[in-house]
């Protein structure tokens, strides 16, 4: 896949050797939004961010609300554009910066190595949740039936009653439409997984499922980055804190 | 695995008097991407996609598809194409359709168009398409002038995706039809592009329905792709000041 500025990005001095297997690093990291419709006022959210996951491990973003953890996680995912820096991922035996990859890398990476769980889901008409859960793994080229079931199973788990797997999630409760978006994010094996506030509208039996799903994710190798505003499951999932500071004095 | 782009044009200019159409448009289509052109009207999408598709030639520029010439070939050679590789679905139906041919009809005249001879299984094809377009079966002998709108339009997919083609245009495919109407419409053509694998150009001025199909997207102003990329981003975090117009414009895309 063309990300021809991601390749040989690692220099022999930069891998810090306690952490060797790192699958997402980020250096340098800088992001603004350029408001053009308020006569191009410029809010800086993020200045020189330098963030690497190992294989296995789970990092917590902390930090006040308006820090820019949900901005970071957008970055990190490509939703959107990083104004200065690299994002390097190990893609298959490549190394990409997700700074530079076009659309299609984007898309490829998205559909084997990075996936997303956002706080909410984006309800598609008439599509059921089993079928939403299915299509990143048929994507994959997992054959329909195959990731039908799989989907089925991982939905069960989760709770959400048979009878409602062929419905579309438009009129399900948030937690019902969060535990769909859980399952669509866990149902393909991605190697870096981003988790934002995976738990928010969760009960307490449906939030032990999530701590196990993630716990099993990190045991086959999985980056994972999350925002978990639950001190609780952030205590029990991640293994480390990394500070997300407020940038000072807007310029 | 750098695969080669299905369709790929160059620096693209036409002008209407002193109205520039296109003015230096570069674009790429990859076999399985769903890509949108957005933008308002007057802001030249619908015309890149005549140009592209060989209807309307430009003033200068190229458009290769997969190594043949769009703009130099022949009137025949892109009549062939359109029949065999290429789809055009038009904003409205009776462009796409022939109003006093049967829906049958409709869909067994492209399949024969491609040599397909015995009647049984043009018959048995067309059943099965209008199916997939949730059309009643029943209906197959009517003539699409009893339809609805939507049906209509969905007809016109049918027609059109029958032979299987790699590349298909799409001009505002929703655009004449109601809202709950158009959401069937997207969802079917979601669907039957994922199943398919097709390549498809979208011309659409409704940014939700772009969201939900297009792989990528191209942000059109005065003739000129003013912003491009990943649909999301370019939604998301918009950074060219008229996406950032676009997009504030729609209510929850």
């Amino acid at each position: 896949m063309s990300a021809p500025d991601g390749r040989r990005a690692e220099g022999p001095g930069e891998l810090n050797p306690s952490r060797a297997t790192w699958l997402i690093r980020a250096e340098g990291l800088a992001k603004d939004f350029r408001l053009h419709l308020q006569g191009g006022v410029t809010i800086p959210v993020l200045r020189g961010l330098a963030l690497e996951v190992a294989a296995g491990e789970c990092v917590a973003l902390a930090g006040p609300s308006g820090a820019g953890k949900s901005t970071l996680m957008r970055c990190l995912y490509g939703n959107y554009g990083a104004d200065a820096g690299r994002i390097l991922l190990r893609h298959q035996s490549d190394i990409v910066d997700l700074v530079t990859a076009d659309a299609r890398a984007m898309r490829a990476i998205r559909r084997d190595t990075l996936g997303y769980v956002s706080q909410f889901l984006r309800v598609i008409p008439r599509v059921g949740a089993r079928d939403i859960v299915a299509e990143p793994l048929a994507a994959r080229g997992l054959a329909p039936e195959e990731a039908r079931a799989r989907a089925g199973a991982l939905l069960t788990r989760l709770n959400l009653p048979e009878r409602l797997h062929s419905l579309p999630p438009a009129t399900f409760s948030g937690g019902e439409q969060q535990r769909i978006n859980l399952a669509r994010g866990f149902a393909a094996d991605y190697p870096v997984m981003l988790l934002d506030e995976p738990t928010a509208s969760l009960d307490a039996a449906n939030r032990e499922i999530v701590i196990a799903l993630i716990a099993e994710a990190k045991a086959r190798g999985a980056a994972i980055i999350g925002i978990f505003h639950d001190v609780e499951v952030r205590d029990r999932v991640a293994d480390r804190l990394f500070d997300v500071y407020p940038i000072q004095d807007a310029a | 695995m750098s695969m080669p782009p299905l369709l790929s044009a160059r620096d693209l200019e036409l002008r209407f008097g002193r109205v520039a159409a296109l003015d230096g448009v570069d674009l790429d289509i990859w076999p399985g991407e769903v890509v949108a052109i957005v933008g308002e009207s007057g802001s030249g999408k619908t015309t890149l996609l005549r140009v592209l598709s060989g209807l309307m030639r430009p003033d200068s520029g190229s458009v290769d598809y997969r190594g043949q010439d769009v703009l130099g070939m022949g009137e025949a050679a892109r009549r062939r194409l359109m029949r065999t590789e290429w789809g055009f679905v038009h904003q409205n139906p009776r462009d796409g359709l022939r109003m006093a041919v049967s829906a049958g009809g409709n869909i067994g005249e492209r399949l024969m168009a491609i040599g397909a001879r015995h009647y049984g299984n043009i018959r048995a094809e067309a059943a099965n398409w209008l199916g997939r377009v949730e059309i009643d079966a029943a209906r197959m002998d009517d003539v699409p002038a009893k339809f609805s709108g939507g049906m209509q339009q969905r007809l016109q997919i049918a027609r059109t995706l029958v032979t299987q083609p790699k590349l298909v245009f799409m001009d505002e495919p929703t655009g004449g039809l109601d809202v709950s109407v158009q959401a069937r419409l997207l969802d079917l053509i979601r669907a039957l592009v994922a199943d398919l694998g097709l390549a498809v150009l979208i011309v659409t001025h409704d940014i939700a329905a772009a969201r939900l199909l297009a792989h990528r997207m191209l942000v059109m102003r005065e003739g000129c792709v003013v912003e491009q990329g990943l649909t999301d981003r370019v939604l998301d975090d918009p950074q060219h000041p008229y996406t950032q117009l676009l997009v504030s414009s729609v209510l929850a895309a």
